[in-house]
């Protein structure tokens, strides 16, 4: 049995680590919400440039694949490239191991070697070990990134990918189910595949100037969005991971105080009935 | 029928209007004007000011690039940034151009070149379309 100051040293140190957890997932929780808000805003632009791309993409087929967008045409595979969105800190839960995990998996599934852009520490750290080529790393775009701080990214992939340094990139992002939930997923970025266009009446648009500007203005654009509203989206999630393992953390510490403050009014109570043993044994030894 | 104007860049929406009367903007084959029953159309845009006439009144926003959509009366702006006119804060806008400037002369790797070019460019047009405002009279506040 421990001493009541031992335990009464221990309750003090775990309330403080509660007080820590709690206050983490406060501001996780106001950094989720608001991350979320961005994410949502963001929304219609990129479901009006989906369109447009869609209804762009729509005669596409028609065309020679020679001339093609650089950026539209699939090629032999010999190189890819992984986009590895995690989050700069840890103590989110399973977060970042999930997400390094499905990284390997999909390096080794691709059979070709593979280049890596890191966005975020978790991921650089991890793969730092690992014989994937570092292509770059960012790390410094913060918990709410503006549109402009993801463009050099996407500056380095679409100029490596005409550079025929690969032939295919992939993102790798945790999708955010809900609060409780967020899972990684993979996306192809390039060569870009154009989304489904959904309201399927073929609308004849005039371009100016004419398709192929339109198109080649666009896609790099489309590009860019891809890579923003996944950063957003890996944000999003970070913080409720976060959040929710915070949340827990805080549960256990309570639990754990609640079991040391019975042992300690145990040993109290002990040591009180042994003082008072001491006294009335004293007591009575003083009246024979 | 009045036109159903959107403009969305891709951090918000931050323009959404409708009953509008025209639209003025600088398509990259030049400036040109959206009236109701306009064909289906789609352009892109180059850096300059958007204007927008609703009941007599004239709103007027910068926008540096992006897309026009014209489908149905509904007129919708992909944006790569805009603001509204009244907004520009001319300070904001002198030293942006002031550094771009600066980084220019600095500058060596070809890479930011083009980015560096841009953003005074950028600058520039806000300066130009905010004097050229401020002259007219005093700038309306935003409508909320």
């Amino acid at each position: 049995m421990p001493s009541t100051r031992e335990i009464r040293r221990r309750i003090r140190s775990i309330e403080n680590t509660a007080k820590i957890t709690k206050a983490m997932e406060l501001v996780a929780a106001s950094k989720m919400r608001r991350s979320q808000d961005r994410a949502l805003a963001g929304r219609p632009y990129a479901e009006r440039l989906s369109w447009v791309l869609a209804d762009l993409a729509e005669t596409m087929p028609q065309m020679d694949p020679d001339t093609l967008h650089p950026l539209l045409q699939r090629r032999e595979v010999k190189h890819a490239c992984i986009i590895h969105i995690t989050p700069n800190r840890g103590l989110a839960g399973g977060l970042p191991a999930n997400l390094n995990r499905r990284a390997s998996a999909l390096a080794l599934d691709l059979g070709v070697p593979a280049s890596m852009v890191a966005i975020g520490k978790k991921g650089r750290d991890y793969f730092r070990r690992t014989d994937v080529n570092m292509r770059a790393t960012f790390t410094e775009l913060g918990d709410y990134p503006e549109y402009i701080d993801i463009l050099p990214i996407a500056r380095v992939v679409i100029d490596d990918y005409l550079a025929h340094e690969y032939d295919q990139v992939f993102i790798v992002y945790p999708y955010f189910v809900n609060t409780m939930n967020q899972e990684p997923r993979v996306h192809q970025l390039l060569p870009v595949e154009p989304p489904e266009d959904k309201a399927t009446q073929a609308i004849d648009y005039i371009y100016e100037p004419d398709r192929e500007s339109v198109l080649a203005e666009l896609l790099p654009r489309y590009v860019e969005m891809q890579i923003y509203e996944a950063i957003l989206e890996s944000i999003a999630s970070e913080q409720s991971a976060r959040m929710v393992a915070m949340r827990n953390a805080t549960d256990a510490a309570e639990e754990v105080l609640e079991e040391l403050t019975l042992a300690r009014n145990k040993a109290r109570q002990e040591q009180i009935t042994k003082e008072l043993l001491d006294i009335v044994g004293g007591a009575e030894s003083m009246q024979v | 029928m009045p036109l159903n104007v959107e403009i969305v860049t891709a951090e918000q929406v931050i323009y959404s209007e409708e009953g509008v009367d025209q639209v003025v903007a600088p398509g990259s084959d030049g400036e040109f004007t959206v009236l109701p029953q306009h064909a289906e159309f789609i352009t892109t845009l180059q850096p300059g000011e958007l204007r927008i006439t609703k009941g007599g009144a004239e709103d007027a926003m910068v926008i540096t690039g992006g897309f026009l959509e014209v489908r149905d009366d509904r007129i919708v702006v992909l944006a790569d940034a805009a603001e509204r006119v009244e907004e520009i804060d001319i300070a904001r806008a002198e030293e942006a151009r002031r550094r771009a400037e600066e980084a220019l002369l600095e500058q060596r790797e070809l890479a930011d070149l083009a980015a560096t070019q841009a953003s005074l460019q950028r600058a520039l047009i806000r300066l130009r379309i905010a004097e050229k405002r401020g002259r007219r009279g005093r700038a309306r506040p935003p409508r909320v």
